[in-house]
């Protein structure tokens, strides 16, 4: 009986606790492997514990060159999404034109669309233009792709602003610029950070549309699928790693700037 | 027009705001005083709300123009005005706390150290220690007094109010009309209150512009406008009124004598803002309290001169410090009678035969050419209003 009461009162914080594990369990079978030292070229057996790849993650030949350049294409193609996608949800949000019904719908057609399609049609479309496949293409196909998920987290901020707040900044010697440096940026900008980082993520582990428009381009997705053919270098479960750790410490510091804040006005 | 008295006074001259083929407001002149607290009463959708941005330049006017004083700010941007609004649900920053919502002002006019005044305006307001605070935290009294003090600061020429109380309930409500009306007396600015609420604008005006389907139908002190209606929408809204038809049968010395009926009532010519030739129709008004009951066996105990009408109770409902009848006339139907509870009456249950009787000074006439029912605020329109707000 007591086990019975025991197990009812505790049932979420178990449920909870076996579906974090479940999320977890993946990313630390990277960190712990990322301390292995392999026997063959393949690192899927636990043989020993080792330090070689921290100690020299670019060791393996074209891998921190992919993963500049996935991170350049990431950074550029969230900042042109975000600049791009925070305009477009404005103009739908708070302009009536004509076409707004159609690019009000038509913005989700890349989230909706399955991605290899979207990925042939884009090479198709980039080979029929002449285009040089490389940084350029993959760029913007990324912008493209970012541009919707963008567009639906600003949307969903501006839509819920109450209009009076700007009207309110003019009423008080605010003029057009200051009202919106002032009062609009600032209260979209939670809308505009989980859109650029929404678009940061989907663009640094795209591989799909990657792969059809990079030509001879490698990018780290595409780096690691290539040596999964050959043999996993070590070095890919530091990079991954490492990624997670950047990951979780900015969700930590800014958990903690709003604990911090929330307590200081309460 | 450079009379020293008018320095300070809004001035709307054929003002009026028409979107597409719906006119908001109709062109309109409209003089508030400098340092008068002045109310635009009306029901939802009248205009009083379009007229109050018009001031505000939150709302281009179609015809017209705006003068503050000597200045014609109709073409001057809402930042460049010299008004300030207290919006309807506040409207505060919610990413600014509380001291920095009440310095936006200053500060966007470039005024350096603000934190005096800041803290001079949030005593008033008595929020001195919620200063840090943001504004989700406070409650909606609180919240209303720093629009209050967010806008008072820049020491507009101008408040403007707009349905500043809507969102509280009734006992704040109260609280905060007192509240606004003492720091109206203190500061000395001219406050322009848009309300919906005839109670809140007699008891915070000097001044109210009773408005109906984008115009203004009458405007005066409120005492002036409960006893002295205009039309019937003005007699209906403020308060309740009841209308009764009658013809005027003569006129002599200011006195109107009038057939309702087979009753005979008179009527000062000069509370008269109808026609008074004599066979001309008119509505007789009288407010409910202003009536006397006596039962039909004391009759003769009334009076000489008292206007006076036959009838029957239908219903009766006991408020606590009244009572209110409801009085079935041959001359008009379901007359209101509020009669104080001094001396209760006990024969006066429905079915009883009673004599109304009022003094005739209290007596009002309108034209009987307009509808009867304007401004009767039924159930339905209630309940939108509460919807709305």
């Amino acid at each position: 009986m007591a086990a019975i009461t025991w197990i009812r009162r505790h049932l979420v914080v178990l449920a909870g606790l076996l579906t974090l594990g479940f999320l977890i369990l993946p990313n630390l079978v990277v960190l712990v492997f990322s301390f292995n030292k392999p026997k063959g070229r393949f690192n899927y057996s636990w043989q020993e514990f080792d330090t070689h790849a921290w100690q020299d993650p670019c060791g393996v030949a074209d891998l921190c060159g992919s993963l500049a350049l996935s991170l350049q294409i990431a950074l550029w193609a969230t900042i042109g999404a975000t600049v791009l996608g925070t305009l477009i949800a404005f103009a739908l949000v708070r302009y009536r034109f004509r076409a707004r019904g159609a690019i009000n719908s038509l913005i989700f057609l890349p989230m909706a669309m399955p991605e290899v399609v979207m990925a042939a049609s884009l090479l198709t479309l980039f080979l029929n233009m002449g285009a040089q496949l490389g940084f350029w293409t993959i760029l913007i196909a990324h912008i493209m792709f970012c541009l919707s998920f963008v567009v639906t987290a600003v949307k969903a901020r501006v839509m819920s602003m109450d209009p009076r707040l700007e009207e309110a900044a003019r009423d008080l010697y605010a003029g057009p610029v200051q009202t919106f440096v002032r009062v609009t940026l600032p209260i979209a900008a939670p809308g505009i950070a989980a859109g650029a980082l929404l678009a940061f993520a989907l663009s640094f582990d795209d591989f799909i549309i990657t792969n059809f428009t990079a030509g001879s381009t490698v990018t780290f997705p595409m780096f690691v699928w290539g040596s999964a053919q050959r043999g996993t270098p070590v070095q890919i479960n530091v990079i991954g790693t490492a990624m997670f750790a950047v990951a979780v410490t900015c969700v930590l510091v800014g958990m903690l700037l709003g604990n911090r804040r929330t307590q200081k006005s309460a | 027009m450079t009379d020293d008295t008018t320095r300070g006074d809004v001035r709307l001259s054929g003002i009026g705001k028409t979107y597409g083929s719906f006119t908001a407001v109709h062109p309109l002149d409209l003089t508030i005083p400098e340092g008068s607290f002045f109310a635009l009463l009306g029901a939802s959708g009248c205009g009083k709300t379009t007229t109050l941005r018009m001031i505000a330049g939150l709302e281009d006017p179609t015809t017209g123009t705006v003068h503050l004083g000597e200045q014609d700010v109709t073409g001057l941007p809402p930042y460049k005005r010299p008004v300030n609004t207290v919006f309807q649900s506040y409207a505060l920053f919610p990413h600014l706390d509380i001291y920095e919502n009440v310095a936006f002002g200053l500060r966007r006019r470039g005024v350096k150290s603000v934190k005096k005044q800041v803290g001079e305006m949030l005593d008033l307001v008595q929020l001195g220690d919620k200063a840090k605070h943001k504004p989700h935290q406070l409650s909606g009294g609180q919240q209303q007094r720093v629009a209050v003090a967010r806008a008072l600061i820049n020491h507009p020429r101008v408040l403007l109010l707009d349905e500043p109380l809507g969102a509280l309930d009734l006992k704040l409500r109260r609280q905060m009309q007192l509240e606004l009306k003492r720091i109206q007396t203190e500061v000395g600015i001219t406050f322009v209150h848009v309300t919906h609420d005839q109670e809140e604008a007699m008891t915070m005006a000097d001044q109210v512009a009773v408005m109906n389907a984008g115009r203004v139908e009458q405007l005066g002190a409120p005492a002036d406008l409960y006893e002295n209606p205009q039309t019937t929408f003005v007699a209906n809204f403020l308060g309740s009124s009841n209308l009764i038809e009658a013809e005027i049968a003569a006129s002599s010395g200011g006195t109107l004598a009038l057939k309702a009926g087979d009753g005979k009532l008179s009527l000062p010519a000069a509370r008269c803002s109808a026609p008074t030739g004599t066979g001309d129709k008119v509505l007789v008004g009288i407010r409910p309290e202003k009536i006397s009951l006596a039962h039909a066996d004391d009759a003769r105990e009334i009076t000489e001169g008292r206007n006076r009408l036959t009838g029957r109770v239908a219903a009766t409902s006991f408020i606590g410090v009244s009572t209110q009848y409801v009085i079935d006339s041959p001359v008009c139907e379901g007359l209101e009678v509020y009669v104080q509870n001094v001396e209760r009456d006990g024969r006066l249950a429905p079915g009883a035969e009673v004599v109304l009787h009022w003094n005739p000074d209290h007596t009002f006439g309108l034209d009987a050419a307009q509808d009867i029912d304007a401004g009767v605020e039924t159930v339905e329109t209630d309940a939108a209003e509460g919807a709305a707000a």
